[in-house]
């Protein structure tokens, strides 16, 4: 059902937990089920220095969360802001379609952390 | 890696002897058991012993027992086929929130489609209907009451004896879905006062695709298939004489064994369940204490979210389930856990171990091993806990 990809990042999901010091917190929402993921950000030199995530969902909700802020750490501001729910798609090696929308709450919370960044930094 | 296989309220393996029976009548009876040849007649002869099993472990007439392709079909049997029958007398039907889909689904479409009036009664806690809302809810119009055995989700018995009773005296057909209890508990129709009852061979060691529904001799019945005239002119359709034939065995054998299995297996489920509430704060045991099916033990983890701690189970060796099968392509949370008034949050958060014949006490420590670890990484990366 899943690709060894997902199953690596829900057995062991990487930067679990909120980062202190936020300098954004974000969080999405699945509408079909319900369950949550929120995420954390701290921003230095113009990029994403730090990103860890807590997710109430399902095992791809758990994978998803875990492959957007290993895309997002690292990447500028910009670049990470602009990652959608494809790109994690892609990097997880796809997921069953009733599950996408797993993926587009990891993009969508990521997203909000880094608005929230930005809103909060005027 | 060993698999420990825990969802056998999702079906049952076939049991060996079964499955030989089976391969028996493929191999030796090809004959279509309408035929007048000596083919025909030795698949009907086969047909007619599996028919006498069947009966004879529910208490029944051969006679009264129609074959159909599973619990489904008989559900949709049971509800279509008394509410044609009875059309000119009463519109109206009651039944549970939390009955199998086969029900619920075939109910609410006669309301759209048929205009039938619809009474769905709450359960407690427990997920337990009482009998006296049964009471309350029939008119004058009333043609059905259906409500299940045994649920599939929680475990918990229903008190049928008692709403049968009740169904008796207001001279209401009445239906029960006991799928997950024929098998594993005695149903004798002689003493339960159901008219209809639907059986599924899958849940008793059986085979996939074929079941039957009791049918009282003098309950008003119509057929909802149409075709040759099998079954009694009850369910048309080339029967399946294999499926039939091991339905019949699988039965034959589970009511032997009953007496042994079930006292073990609900000696199993309450050490499985009383090592998880010991290693697992926060857990949800749901279903009634007492009436409940021997092998099922259905939990809520706070914090954790089902689908993931299945496919946890799943990655660790372990097949478990999150509330019914059938549904688990869908990302809803349980209709069943709901009724019994579980927040959707926790709702979400549902397991269902439902053990077997193959189940031992060493299966059992395993999963006591992975379940507590596997939820504590869970509830590590969750918001909630
Ligand atoms: S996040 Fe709810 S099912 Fe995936």
């Amino acid at each position: 059902m899943y690709s060894d990809v997902v199953v690596e990042h829900f057995t062991n999901p990487r930067n679990i937990g909120v980062v202190e010091n936020a300098d954004g917190r974000g969080q999405d929402s699945n509408p079909v089920c319900g369950d949550f993921t929120r995420i954390t950000v701290r921003l230095a030199d113009g990029k994403v220095a730090e990103a860890k995530f807590k997710t109430f969902g399902c095992s791809a909700a758990i994978a998803s969360a875990s492959m957007v802020t290993t895309l997002a750490v690292g990447k500028s501001i910009d670049h990470a802001s602009r990652i959608s729910a494809q790109d994690v798609l892609a990097a997880l090696g796809g997921l069953p379609l009733v599950k996408e929308g797993c993926a587009l709450m990891a993009a969508g919370a990521l997203r909000s952390a880094i608005a929230d960044a930005k809103v909060r930094a005027g | 890696m060993r698999r420990i296989y825990l969802d056998h309220a999702a079906t049952t393996p076939v049991d060996p002897r079964v499955a030989e029976a089976m391969a028996a009548v493929y191999r030796d009876a090809p004959g279509n058991p309408s035929s007048i040849h000596d083919e025909g007649r030795q698949a009907r002869a086969l047909m007619d012993t599996a028919r006498e099993r069947v009966a004879a472990a529910i208490g029944a007439e051969p006679s009264e027992i129609v074959f159909t392709s599973g619990g489904t079909e008989a559900d949709n049997l049971a509800v279509r086929g008394t509410v044609a029958a009875l059309r000119h007398k009463g519109d109206h039907v009651v039944t549970t929130a939390i009955e199998h889909h086969a029900v619920l689904d075939t109910v609410s479409e006669l309301e759209r489609e048929q205009n039938v009036r619809l009474t769905v009664l709450p359960v407690d806690r427990y997920g337990r209907v009482d009998p006296e809302d049964v009471r309350e809810a029939i008119t004058a119009r009333t043609v059905l009451v259906s409500v299940m055995h045994a649920n599939n989700e929680i475990g918990t018995i229903e008190p049928i004896a008692e709403i049968g009773r009740i169904c008796r005296e207001r001279n209401v057909v009445f239906h029960s879905d006991a799928v997950q209890t024929v098998g594993a508990l005695e149903v004798d129709v002689r003493r339960l006062p159901v008219d209809l009852l639907s059986l599924n061979a899958h849940k008793f060691y059986g085979p996939k695709g074929v079941g039957a529904l009791y049918v009282r001799k003098g309950t008003p019945f119509a057929r909802i298939q149409t075709g040759g005239g099998q079954e009694r002119d009850r369910r048309a359709g080339t029967e399946n004489v294999a499926g039939i034939v091991a339905m019949g065995a699988a039965l034959e054998i589970a009511t032997r064994e009953r007496a042994i299995e079930s006292p073990r297996l609900a000696r199993l489920r309450d050490l499985l369940l009383s090592g998880v509430r010991d290693a697992i704060d926060d857990v949800v045991v749901n279903g009634h204490p007492t009436e409940r099916l021997p092998n099922n033990a259905s939990l809520c983890v706070r914090g954790v979210q089902g689908e993931s701690l299945i496919v946890a189970l799943d990655l660790a060796g372990i097949a478990a389930s999150s509330g019914a099968a059938c549904t688990t392509g869908s990302l809803e949370p349980s209709h069943v856990l709901l009724a019994i008034g579980l927040s959707r949050e926790l709702a979400q958060g549902s397991l269902r171990l439902t053990l077997g014949r193959a189940t031992t006490d060493e299966d059992v420590d395993v999963v006591l091993g992975e379940l507590p670890r596997i939820v504590s990484r869970l509830r590590a990366a969750s918001p909630v806990a």
